[in-house]
């Protein structure tokens, strides 16, 4: 089952054997004080630069989230998402949980977006989905309800049978409703990883639809945070997770990421992960490592020549 | 400008080039221009591939180029050489001399060993792959029937590389061992175990095999006899 998503220009399509999909988290003042401050006084430069560093990293999609408080949450997503497709052309994923700023987002929004998310609360379900349908956007559903976050995946799972069959009854298609199984904070809640592992394995097969997380909260509460969010988005992709929300500027998840497509064979011949080595030793020390000067060179002389034929076709 | 207009020195160098970045379409429709220039294929053959794939083994050797990078160039090379082989043959053009090369019994890595083929092939040699899992009888054969004057042998764990030394045995017990340059590699094996085992040379690399290849050709004239028995 194939989630298409697109911009103005760009689509993006997240599937089972298809490329990994990142959706850069960075757009989002929860914990990024200054960042909410420039964005409620109207200040999107840090926005800006924000999307287009992630995306330079490698992501293929963004979310953003405005959720100040006591700020005009619609007008400020509506704005920030402008913003962002002012300066990069990937499809975005509106994060709020306020109906209005969703609406507010979609409204601004130009292409077909992902909204993050819906709960399996029933409230929330009969406001949301409608709005999601006549706009015709894709849409993440969290597997929670009214009765909160249950440890048991046969809850969850529930949960997440009943969000895909009630967006269905709206119109919206399987294919557009991606499962997020809710990465909980392994700290506290041992074996959270492997929950989230069986939830997710169920919902690829009895589903059928599509799944994705945030995966660093899976790593709240300890040390070397970075090293447990890289293992464990290697541990996703093997189980064919096809897309989450994490940060690609964070050298180690990107390697993660990268090294986990190269194993499953996504990488022809394994281009990407030579490259990002590349650009890893030239940025350590000055061009490539330990490579001598004339071999250094050599390698730009070749560049060069091909180039100039480039040119000269 | 197409390749058609392009001064040989330049259509020799972009041969290189494409060989270096493993496109294999614009090394066989450079490798066709030349032959349409009616230039000689050994000439070819050394002006373009064999000097581009000396650039590559220098820089797998030297870590700059990696694995996945050497088989795509290797791939291009092997296109270019089936266009080149036929006439190779038909032009009769002096071989350096011929190598029977093989993983040995009881081991199946290969990637390593058939670098040092498409090498040694690259170089001027005649190459006979043997594959993998290779026991002493096999390799023995294949000498006698292609009078080989080189013997390479590859194996990749410590469990298999003793294997080397019962295939020099059995050179011994039939009396070939003189006739024959024993080369061994792969990543377990090293200097002090070629040295120990009796071979002649142990090459890291596919790049250091080739020349050693060369250097045995050029100054062993015990490997000019033939065998018998």
């Amino acid at each position: 089952m194939e989630t298409i998503l697109h911009s103005q220009h760009k689509e993006v399509i997240i599937g089972p054997g298809r490329p990994f999909v990142v959706i850069g988290e960075r757009i989002n003042p929860t914990g990024r004080k200054r960042l909410g401050v420039e964005m409620a006084n109207g200040d999107y430069h840090r926005v800006r630069s924000d999307a287009m560093a992630q995306v330079a990293a490698g992501a293929q999609m963004l979310d953003v989230n405005a959720g100040i408080p006591l700020a005009d949450e619609p007008a400020i997503l509506a704005e920030a998402i402008r913003q962002v497709q002012s300066v990069v052309d990937v499809p975005l994923s509106i994060d709020s949980s306020v109906v209005a700023a969703l609406a507010a987002g979609l409204q601004a929004y130009q292409g077909k977006a992902l909204v993050n998310s819906v709960t399996g609360e029933d409230a929330r379900l009969e406001v949301m989905l409608p709005l999601i349908a006549e706009y015709g956007a894709a849409v993440i559903g969290v597997t929670n309800d009214e009765t909160g976050i249950s440890p048991e995946v046969d809850v969850r799972f529930a949960v997440a049978k009943k969000i895909v069959e009630r967006a269905e009854s709206f119109g919206i298609p399987r294919e557009d409703v991606l499962i997020d199984p809710l990465a909980m904070p392994a700290s506290a809640i041992p074996g959270a990883g492997k929950t989230l592992l069986e939830l997710t394995r169920r919902v690829q097969e009895e589903l059928g639809c599509n799944t994705i997380c945030g995966a660093s909260n899976i790593s709240f509460g300890l040390p070397d945070r970075e090293q447990i969010n890289a293992t464990f988005m290697a541990m996703l992709i093997a189980i064919g997770m096809p897309a989450a929300i994490t940060n690609p500027l964070k050298p180690m998840v990107r390697k993660a990421i990268l090294a986990a497509e190269m194993l499953m064979g996504r990488d022809e011949h394994c281009a990407a992960w030579l490259q990002q080595a590349r650009q890893e030793s030239s940025a350590a020390g000055a061009g490539e490592k330990g490579i001598a000067a004339d071999r250094q060179a050599a390698r730009a002389a070749r560049r060069a020549r091909r180039q100039r034929r480039e040119d000269n076709k | 400008m197409n390749i058609e207009q392009m001064p040989l020195d330049e259509l020799f160098e972009k041969m290189q080039d494409d060989l270096y970045d493993g496109l294999a379409d614009e090394v066989v429709a450079a490798t066709n221009e030349t032959l349409r220039r009616d230039l000689a294929p050994q000439e070819i053959l050394s002006k373009g591939l064999i000097a581009g794939m000396d650039i590559v083994g220098v820089d797998f050797r030297d870590g700059i180029l990696f694995v996945p990078e050497v088989l795509m160039a290797a791939k291009a090379m092997k296109a270019a050489m089936e266009v080149l082989r036929p006439l190779l043959v038909a032009t009769d053009a002096p071989k350096l001399g011929t190598m029977v090369i093989g993983t040995v019994k009881g081991d199946i890595h290969d990637i390593g060993k058939n670098l040092v083929a498409m090498m040694m092939e690259g170089a001027g040699f005649n190459v006979v792959n043997l594959g993998v899992n290779t026991d002493a009888s096999k390799f023995l054969a294949a000498l006698r029937e292609h009078d080989a004057q080189l013997l390479g042998m590859s194996a990749l764990l410590t469990t298999t590389m003793p294997y080397m030394r019962v295939v020099i045995k059995a050179l011994q017990e039939k009396g070939w061992r003189d006739k024959v340059y024993v080369m061994v590699g792969g990543a377990a094996v090293n200097e002090a175990f070629a040295e120990d085992i009796g071979a002649d040379a142990y090459s890291a690399d596919a790049a250091t095999a080739v020349d050693r290849a060369k250097w045995a050709i050029k100054h062993e004239k015990r490997l000019q006899q033939k065998f018998a028995g």
